[in-house]
């Protein structure tokens, strides 16, 4: 008889699959079944745990034990000290803080409802590749309610009064997106997932369409539901294999169920989902360029107006949503607009999805609540820094600002950002030590624009080049005052004379690093010194 | 009636029809925003920035060019911000462009030497980083500077949108984004058919034709040479603009004066031979319309219109007129006709044509063009070649005298001065089949419905009981359209509701054509036509049938219009061509 006692949980996403963590899970069920424990102990395929850079991560339940860079060799002391013995194998073991707020396995399905773990909750959790896992923790439930109890209308405003804001960056209030494109007669309508996540240091919407890809179909299509759409295009990064797969498998399966396709719940409601693969363009994450791409055009962005809203996909009436965004409206509906915003800060509400990375010792994932200052995320969720004395993080990838010390303490939320000239954005923290060097970090930075920018436009297409030349004059001790100045001219230029956000986004870090950094920048200029050691000076 | 929306503009109310642009609302209002890579005739790109403008009560800044009207806007289209941000775009572009005014092909014409200067922007503002590439110098006709492109992106909408042809595209992203041909093969290997709209639509000296001066320079010089030359009809409306004239004035005396103070040997004139193409082609419909022959029949006087049939609709092969154009019938006739009359060798002449095309430049150097036994034209010259050669000849055109050309070959009708305009050729057409069907002369000449710049005109003759529908289209995009809608029309009934049909690759025709100055546009080609058709109305003779010296030419040597002699140097064949090379890859017609 089977009597399952412990449950061996492999963490399977890109990371760890790029560690062999399927031949390491090969190795388990093969020491298992010779141990004879196979009716016992059950080895389980997850989503991600939020663990990055540490090889093969495994947790074993109910014991509540991680483990990090497992390889094959070690399968049988795990085996046989762990499983067999019960003595965990300290050498293995993960040692950084895993806070409540981490997504872990630690709670039980029944007190999800509760959790403010709302994106990730199931991440790391159920088998992303089943739906009735999904369907275990009340997937498709919030479907079903929105399909059967309410109106098209009543969604819309649900959404409005949760406070939902858009998570691809720019933080466009949600409800009041689809409201402008709701009432259009114009028919059809198309809800599109931008699921093209670009932005350096990034990888948030992967780890949800790679963790839980159930919770995004089901959001969006009560996203289409409360638009009228009837079709859904989820524009997916080229690079992302595994989220295509999973999204697409999660696709078949809720078309099997009649979660997807005609008169769903008997509602009369019909919606369908299609995948696009995007070929590798960050200017493609920009929503008019995304749809150009979609269409089989250049993804050269649009002018606005007329925006998607309205004229979008093939001229019809388009929301794009990002994953995360969708992500957050099943909880929505199940627990009502007023839970969610009496979640995250007042104008910022719910939780927020961050990759954190750099110098810190436990790079990963991290949703918590909207709000939370920047210091708890490095130090509490992300084990610290590494290597040296915190100087700064970059938050909001490249198209991001850079924050200080004194800028630590600050609430991480759209307005609070924003009042210090930063943004939340992407929700990319890349943390970096007193080793570091802002000019390199710079000439880094401006070597993606000009690498990424899609060439339309002559702001963006020659700014970003004469910025790039100008910081590797910099970098290589031959710049000038001139120089540096012109670069904060010709970024502030851009930033309202670029047609997309592209073009427009130099400018936040350039005019960051210059209000924080500005002696160090102008060290390189005037002495031609890197105190870091770092940039290759030619004096 | 649009609605109307009231909004402000640098504190002045203005009221416009909803939809309109903030660009056109500001001119209602007296004021220019800057622009660079918009233009009037084109759907904006939005690609440039300059016309960006700002608001009160708003802290964003949008482009004029692409962003309408909504009620109560406070627009403001001059403060020190947008002055700065503006000098900022110019110096950037400039500093990725080949800035080599004093040589450049569009120097005084280039929008955006004008808009620097305007604007007062520092050439040296940014350092100068081009990205090198090489000029596409792959077409007989048209030559691409990569390093002078400023990427509007205008010459790919007039490719794509205007004329259907879609030669050209941006291609690669960011800095290395350019203006290429599919797998990079160049102008001359893509399907271009050299119409040249690309050129008059550049705003700085990025396209240009492949000069001809220089061979028409030497071939002065050479004692050996004998050197004639023959002048399209749309020249003539478009040179005094050149020289400080009125825009559209015709300047065919001085037209002369100039071509003899440069020293060609003959001066004939390409109306001659465009009334010569009327008793051809005229003749080909009339027997078309008697014999039950393939109908509509469609003119073939556009090289680039030629082209674009040959590639993309060659079902219609048989349709085409067989008649050559005017100016390869002048060049047929040049080297044999002339050569006998004047008694000089043809292994002499060196034919030389100015025209407003880029396309002819292609058309003459096409293998089969060689009935006279020698290349029939040697050497094709844009309006801008001519203009150039003025200049370096030091003439002060403007106050040359009236002259007349030296031969009987330039003796022409208003039929055909009018070829230069679109419906032209449609319209002479009609006034000599009508003679050629009726024996008579139609009471009033002017056919006005074939006349304007409407993109597909339309008319019904009667020619005595026979009810001839006939078409117009200017500019391919609407070729494209008419054809597609006659080939329905073949497909469901049999037979087209058309018996005649022209058209001209170049919007507003010849006048238009990719050989004329540069900063064309349609209002410039509408008044260059008028000009045309003033002409034609000061003329006696008004019909291609009344012109003496066309018919002495058939009664001396041709024999009647359509004789196997015409047949051998007026008809020519076409060539069905690939979509991706333009080659020709097989015969739609067989040899007359």
């Amino acid at each position: 008889m089977k009597m399952i006692t412990k449950y061996v949980l492999f963490s399977i996403e890109e990371d760890t699959l790029m560690a062999g963590a399927r031949k390491v899970k090969a190795q388990f069920e093969k020491v298992l079944s010779e141990a004879g424990l196979s009716d016992e102990i059950m080895v389980v395929e997850t989503g991600p745990m939020g663990i990055m850079g540490k090889g093969v991560v495994i947790l074993v339940q109910p014991d509540d034990v991680y483990y990090v860079n497992v390889t094959i060799e070690d399968a049988r002391e795990i085996v046989n000290e762990h499983l067999l013995k019960g003595r965990p194998v300290k050498r293995l073991q993960f040692s950084g803080k895993l806070d409540q707020n981490l997504i872990s396995f630690r709670e039980t399905p029944q007190d999800l409802k509760n959790q403010r773990r709302i994106v990730l909750a199931n991440s790391g959790l159920i088998d992303p590749e089943n739906i009735d896992e999904y369907i275990a923790v009340n997937g498709y439930e919030a479907l079903g309610k929105a399909l059967t109890e309410h109106k098209p209308s009543e969604i819309v405003d649900m959404v409005k009064a949760s406070g939902l804001r858009g998570r691809g960056g720019a933080g466009f209030p949600t409800g009041l997106k689809w409201s402008f494109t709701a009432p259009l007669e114009d028919k059809p309508k198309y809800i599109v997932c931008n699921a093209d996540e670009g932005e350096p240091g990034t990888f948030k919407d992967r780890l949800i369409m790679e963790g839980d890809p159930h919770k995004l179909i089901e959001g969006m299509a009560i996203a289409a539901y409360a638009i009228g759409a009837e079709m859904g295009y989820i524009y997916i990064r080229g690079e992302y294999g595994l989220s295509i797969s999973r999204t697409q498998k999660a696709i078949e399966d809720a078309r099997e169920y009649g979660l997807l396709g005609k008169d769903i719940f008997g509602s009369g409601f019909n919606f369908d989902i299609e995948i696009k693969k995007g070929a590798g363009a960050y200017v493609c994450g920009e929503e008019t360029a995304l749809i150009n791409s979609l269409e089989g055009g250049r993804g050269n962005p649009r002018v606005k107006p007329p925006f998607p809203g309205v004229k979008g996909l093939w001229q019809k009436p388009t929301v794009v949503n990002n994953v995360e965004t969708l992500s957050n409206i099943t909880s929505i509906i199940l627990n009502g607009p007023e839970w969610y915003k009496s979640i995250g800060t007042e104008k910022s509400s719910g939780t927020k999805v961050y990759t954190i990375l750099g110098h810190v010792n436990n790079p990963g994932l991290v949703e918590v609540e909207m709000g939370t200052p920047l210091r708890d995320i490095i130090y509490k969720y992300a084990g610290g820094v590494k290597g040296g004395r915190f100087k700064c993080a970059l938050v909001g990838g490249a198209a991001g600002a850079f924050l200080d010390e004194e800028m630590l303490d600050v609430k991480m939320d759209y307005d609070n950002l924003g009042e210090y000239k930063a943004v939340l954005g992407s929700g990319a923290i890349l943390v970096m030590n007193d080793s570091s060097c802002i000019v390199d970090m710079l000439r880094n930075i401006l070597f993606f624009f000009k690498h990424e920018s899609c060439g339309k436009c002559s702001p963006c297409r020659i700014g970003t080049t004469q910025l790039y030349a100008m910081a590797d004059r910099i970098y290589h001790g031959e710049g000038s005052q001139e120089d540096w100045e012109k670069m904060l001219s010709v970024s502030e230029a851009m930033s309202t004379t670029a047609l997309c956000a592209l073009g427009q986004s130099p400018y936040l870090v350039i005019h960051t690093a210059a209000k924080y950094f500005e002696d160090e920048v102008l060290e390189h200029i005037r002495r031609g010194v890197c105190m870091s050691n770092i940039c290759k000076m030619n004096r | 009636m649009a609605d109307m929306v009231k909004l402000y503009i640098d504190g002045l109310e203005v009221e416009v029809p909803a939809g309109t642009t903030i660009l056109d609302a500001a001119k209602a209002a007296g004021k220019n925003i800057p622009t660079l890579c918009y233009h009037e005739d084109l759907p904006p790109t939005a690609a440039c920035g300059v016309c960006v403008i700002e608001y009160e009560d708003r802290p964003v800044m949008q482009r004029a060019c692409c962003t309408p009207v909504a009620p109560g806007m406070k627009v403001v289209t001059n403060s020190k911000k947008l002055r700065e941000r503006r000098k900022s775009i110019i110096g950037l572009v400039l500093s990725n462009h080949n800035v080599d005014c004093p040589s450049c092909s569009a120097n005084e014409k280039c929008e955006l030497q004008k808009l620097a200067n305007d604007l007062g922007v520092d050439m040296h503002m940014y350092e100068n980083i081009l990205n090198k590439q090489p000029s596409d110098e792959t077409s007989v006709a048209i030559i691409r500077d990569p390093d002078k492109c400023i990427l509007c992106g205008r010459c790919v909408t007039v490719c794509d949108q205007i004329q259907t042809v879609n030669a050209i595209e941006i291609v690669d992203r960011g800095f290395g984004a350019h203006v290429d041909t599919a797998f990079s093969a160049g102008m001359g290997v893509s399907p271009c058919v050299n119409c040249g709209q690309c050129i008059v639509y550049c705003p700085t000296g990025a396209l240009k034709e492949k000069s001809h001066i220089d061979m028409v320079w030497d071939a002065l010089l050479d004692p050996e040479k004998h050197v004639v030359v023959q002048e399209a009809p749309a020249i003539r409306a478009s040179l005094g603009e050149e020289f400080g004239m009125e825009m559209g004035e015709v300047t065919v005396g001085k037209m002369y004066a100039a071509l003899k103070r440069i020293g060609f040997d003959a001066i004939f004139d390409t109306n001659f031979s465009a009334d010569l193409t009327i008793m051809e082609e005229g003749t080909e419909l009339v027997n078309r319309i008697k014999e039950g022959g393939k109908l509509p029949l469609l003119t073939s006087c556009s090289p680039g219109w030629v082209k674009f049939l040959e590639t993309f609709f060659p079902e219609f092969g048989e349709n085409i007129s067989t008649a050559k154009s005017p100016q390869q019938m002048m060049g047929a006739l040049t080297k044999t006709y002339y050569a006998e009359k004047a008694g000089i060798d043809p292994a002499k002449i060196v034919s030389v044509s100015i025209m407003p095309c880029t396309a002819k430049k292609f058309e003459s150097q096409r293998p089969e063009m060689n009935d006279s036994g020698y290349r029939d034209v040697d050497y094709v010259l844009t309006t801008r070649e001519f203009v150039r050669m003025i200049r370096e000849a030091g003439l002060d055109f403007k106050n040359l005298p009236e002259e007349e050309p030296y031969h009987a070959l330039a003796d022409y009708t208003g039929a055909a001065t009018i070829f230069g305009a679109t419906g032209g050729v449609m319209e002479a057409a009609i006034r000599s089949a009508y003679y050629l069907i009726t024996g008579k002369d139609l009471t009033n000449v002017d056919i006005a419905p074939v006349r304007g710049m409407e993109g597909v005109k339309e008319a019904e003759v009667d020619i005595e009981g026979l009810k001839l529908k006939v078409a117009v289209a200017h500019g391919l995009g609407n070729a494209r359209a008419l054809l597609n809608k006659v080939k329905k029309q073949i497909e469901e009934t049999g037979k087209s509701e058309y018996g005649f049909i022209e058209i001209m690759a170049c919007p507003g025709g010849c006048v238009g054509g990719g050989g004329q100055p540069y900063g064309s546009s349609i209002a410039k080609r509408a008044r260059r036509g008028q000009g045309l058709y003033a002409e034609d109305h000061g003329l006696a003779k008004r019909c291609s049938h009344h012109n003496e010296a066309i018919l002495k030419c058939y009664k001396d040597f041709l024999g009647e219009p359509a004789s196997k002699k015409a047949h051998k140097l007026l008809h020519t064949n076409y060539f069905g061509r690939s979509k991706v090379s333009g080659e020709a890859v097989d015969e739609l017609t067989h040899k007359h």
